[in-house]
């Protein structure tokens, strides 16, 4: 492999680890934070996705906005979603034990599949980036790189630095780093759980979508994808340490490098080796790599 | 209280055994596939509501039992059932060993997820190798026979011999069950820690249940390849391994039949919502009722499909009945 | 007394857990027929004691001896078979069984046989023999059917060292096992101690000075994870450093 290649191969890396990160750390968060495993996490990127397909000629119709006022009013409307999903539903499921949290969870999963095939069709579409991003620059001497790649990157990075800060540096990060630890406590000194639980719930549900959203362009827009990532994300997930950003950003990174260069060097065995990494991280450190926080 | 259930059990498989006089090749069909999830749910039972070991990756069992029910068997003639069956098991039993010994360093949901990349991986394999016959599955060219007794490729002779496993497994876990070694699974499944410090090695015995389960999804694997004469990797997808243990909750955790009635009602239900003849165009998305039924079971029915009749029970007399908390070996039916 | 012999000896036991010393360099030796009592305020390493004598947690420094056999590298479940029970401070009985099942289930532990997969459990003659043994001595005769979950808590602790005397080991490892307790429910468990430390070895750390100085033969006190003293209850008592510490404040 020669190094413009091996290059590429690093920025793919990233770009998928970042992407997965953003997934992820909504899951990680909904399930440190609550305690629920929620299944249907994947089903929040597939809408994501699906949105920025069909939104986006109704936005450029009203608004006359093109990819990032899609993007935007996407993102509203997946907070919406959260909110009252987790209102409607959630709220129900923390009480109850992970078996059936397990169960609700999956039976939502197919719920929103048959959602998004009654509203929006089955078929597979592709999503166009907005022209500035489209083009590619130059890698090395024969080698180019799209540029709406690097964008995907800067978008989730941009987002993990806002997260980071959110949750270090302000009120309501630290209110939820509390409430993840001492629920009780957190209720006892007048802060509402509820709309907490509400707010991060919708949080993770936004995270999730913007990256269905974001990566549409490189992805296209097929039925699956939401299982595909969730499977992806649990892992990043438990290898990481559940309820834990820091862990979730190593563990996708790790995961991205592994399933890219996996990819290239040993195409036949690409699949396993997410599940063969997991395995090891795990009989390592049977608790993942980082504790909550 | 036992009488009821054994009664019930009883009713059940005679009600089985009778069955193909009444009906068509159509219903034989499904109601052979209904037993042969019936045998992956009690396998999937004596870890998750026995032991407590809530493994996420029992299709890996169930796949490779019929992988090497395909793999092994002869391309031309009919391989006798006497040494395809008990090979298949043990390949899944193999596997269960490899992924029980790992997987039972980790705890809880760590647990469930290195269940699951265990599965992944056997699925992997099988998908992009060589080894499974890639994406598109492979055929099984003969049908196992036992001798000139038996010919598995006629319908009502796979129908009788999958309702003589059903059975045969069923008595078999009773039994286990309520054996010293069951009771101790039982006793690993409340209060390990407690097992532990009692004097109970815990860890052979929990692996021993991974053993004995994946033999059993082994045979399920058997049957279902030997039914269908067809074998494709998504058998060892993490929906099989989902829906299996939806299965299980469904029916009821903790209770041998309540694997029986959560496969019969998951298959039944899936095959009401894929009917046109109830829902007309509406049918293709099955899906939706199969969810809306999931969840409104998880909510109505915390004790699953088994516990119907002490709710009713509780609703009309008024009182809850404590002394079905309390089990002795036998609750377990 | 010809069978007096020590049956647990720990020595020099210490446990860290990164800068912290949990446990520092304990010895203690049971003798069969006494009670050995350890007391100490909380956090003064009494339960990670009884964790490592039990196996439950390794030592970081130190010997376990049971019964003349150096059993610092045993597992926890080799030690209970070899013939060491504890009892747990919080309630461990299992609440969906019967009170004779809970008995069964751990006097199984000394007859495991988990080849046997036709045989019902019920009808093996040991570990039967056993728990109704084990379930008279601790006063549950009574209550064999009933669900475990629904005694009183009294019952349940008496439950709960009726599970420990299942195995008949020789040395009863008992933390705290009269919290909760009200006057009479103390007396019978005192009494059953007394039965019980005639063939036995007993290590007892308990919070209730009375019935410490009461039944005990000999008294460890422990603070911050070191020996205050150690003696009979006299000598404990008339102990300067441990009435400053420990005794002087309270009783």
């Amino acid at each position: 492999m020669d190094l413009t290649t091996f290059l590429i191969q690093c920025l793919n890396a990233l770009q998928y680890g970042l992407l997965l990160f953003l997934v992820a750390s909504g899951l990680t968060l909904i399930f440190g934070i609550m305690g629920v495993i929620n299944l249907a996490h994947g089903s929040f990127y597939m809408v994501g996705a699906y949105m920025s397909f069909a939104l986006a000629p109704i936005v450029a119709a009203t608004f006359g906005g093109g990819f990032f006022a899609t993007m935007l009013a996407g993102t509203v409307l997946a907070v919406l979603l959260g909110y009252l999903l987790e209102w409607a539903f959630f709220s129900f499921l923390y009480e109850r034990e992970h078996l059936q949290q397990v169960l609700m969870t999956y039976g939502l999963i197919l719920i929103f599949e048959e959602a998004r095939s009654l509203l929006v069709g089955d078929d597979v579409h592709g999503v166009d980036p907005p022209a500035w991003l489209a083009g590619s620059f130059a890698l090395g001497n024969i080698m180019t790189y799209p540029v709406y790649r690097l964008f995907i990157s800067a978008v989730c990075l941009a987002l993990a630095l806002g997260l980071y800060f959110v949750f270090s540096r302000t009120r309501l990060g630290m209110m939820i780093r509390a409430g993840a630890s001492n629920r009780e406590m957190v209720q006892s000194l007048g802060i509402d759980i509820k709309f907490l639980y509400r707010v991060v719930f919708a949080a993770g549900v936004a995270l999730a979508a913007l990256a269905g959203m974001v990566a549409a362009p490189v992805s296209s827009v097929y039925p699956g994808m939401g299982n595909h990532v969730l499977i992806i994300c649990f892992v990043v997930v438990v290898i990481g340490g559940i309820g834990s950003i820091r862990g979730a950003l190593l563990a996708a990174l790790l995961i991205g490098l592994v399933d890219t260069f996996g990819k290239v060097l040993f195409p036949e065995a690409a699949g396993v080796l997410v599940y063969v990494l997991m395995a090891l991280v795990l009989l390592w450190k049977p608790d993942g790599l980082f504790k909550a926080g | 209280m036992n009488r009821s259930k054994l009664l019930f059990v009883a009713i059940s498989f005679a009600a089985l055994a009778l069955f193909p006089l009444a009906s068509s090749s159509y219903g034989i069909d499904l109601v052979t596939k209904i037993m042969i999830y019936a045998i992956l749910a009690l396998s999937l039972e004596l870890l998750v509501g026995s032991t407590g070991l809530v493994c996420f990756g029992q299709a890996a069992f169930f796949g490779i039992g019929a992988y090497a029910t395909v793999l092994l068997s002869p391309d031309y003639e009919a391989p006798s059932v006497l040494w395809l069956l008990p090979a298949s098991m043990v390949v899944a039993a193999v596997y269960a060993l490899i992924m029980g010994s790992l997987s039972l360093r980790t705890k809880g949901v760590y647990f469930i997820m290195v269940t699951l990349a265990f599965a992944q991986m056997a699925f992997y394999v099988i998908h992009d190798t060589p080894l499974g016959g890639g994406t598109d599955g492979i055929y099984l060219n003969a049908k196992p026979t036992i001798g000139t007794l038996l010919d598995l490729d006629k319908s009502l002779a796979l129908y009788a011999f999958t309702l003589g496993s059903l059975v045969a497994m069923f008595g078999f876990l009773a039994l286990l069950l309520r054996s010293r070694f069951g009771r101790a699974l039982a006793g690993i499944r409340v209060n390990e820690q407690r097992m532990r410090a009692t004097g109970f090695s815990t860890y052979p015995y929990k692996l021993a249940a991974f053993v004995i389960s994946g033999g059993i999804a082994g045979l399920a694997g058997f049957l279902f390849a030997v039914k269908d004469g067809f074998v494709n990797p998504e058998m060892l997808g993490w929906h099989q391994s989902g829906a299996v243990l939806i299965m299980i909750i469904f029916g009821g955790l903790g209770h041998l039949r309540g694997a029986l009635i959560g496969a019969f009602a998951f298959v039944l239900l899936q095959e009401f919502f894929m009917s046109e003849a109830v829902f007309g165009a509406f049918a293709k998305h099955w899906h939706l009722g199969l969810g809306l039924s999931i969840i409104a079971s998880v909510a109505l029915l915390p004790h699953g499909l088994v516990g119907i009749p002490s709710q009713v029970r509780e609703r009309l007399t008024g009182r809850r009945n404590t002394a079905r908390d309390a089990t002795t070996a036998e609750e377990s039916l | 007394m010809s069978q007096s012999a020590i049956l647990l000896r720990c020595t020099d036991i210490t446990r860290r857990w990164g800068g912290l010393v949990a446990v520092n360099r304990i010895s203690i030796e049971l003798e069969r027929g006494t009670v050995h009592a350890v007391i100490g305020t909380n956090g003064a390493g009494k339960s990670t004691l009884i964790n490592i004598l039990s196996g439950e947690i390794d030592a970081s420094d130190g010997r376990v001896e049971l019964l003349g056999q150096d059993v610092t590298t045993w597992t926890q479940p080799r030690r209970a078979r070899a013939g060491l029970g504890r009892s747990y401070q919080r309630n461990t009985i299992y609440p969906s069984f019967t009170v004779f099942e809970n008995c069964r289930l751990s006097a199984q532990a000394m007859a495991q046989k988990p080849w046997a997969w036709w045989s019902n459990a019920q009808r093996c003659p040991v570990s039967t023999a056993a728990a109704l043994d084990a379930a008279v001595r601790s006063g549950l005769v009574d209550l064999l059917e009933r669900p475990a979950g629904l005694l009183s808590h009294g019952q349940k602790r008496q439950l709960e060292i009726a599970m420990c005397l299942a195995t008949q080991p020789q040395v009863l490892l008992l933390d705290e096992p009269l919290a909760g307790m009200g006057a009479e429910e103390t007396e019978r468990m005192l009494a059953l101690l007394d039965e019980l430390k005639k063939d036995q070895a007993i290590l007892l750390v308990e919070h209730d000075m009375d019935a410490v100085f009461r039944i005990a033969e000999r008294i460890t006190v422990m603070v911050n994870g070191s020996v205050l003293a150690s003696g009979t209850p006299e000598a404990v008592r008339s102990n300067i450093d441990v009435q400053a510490a420990y005794l002087g404040g309270g009783h």
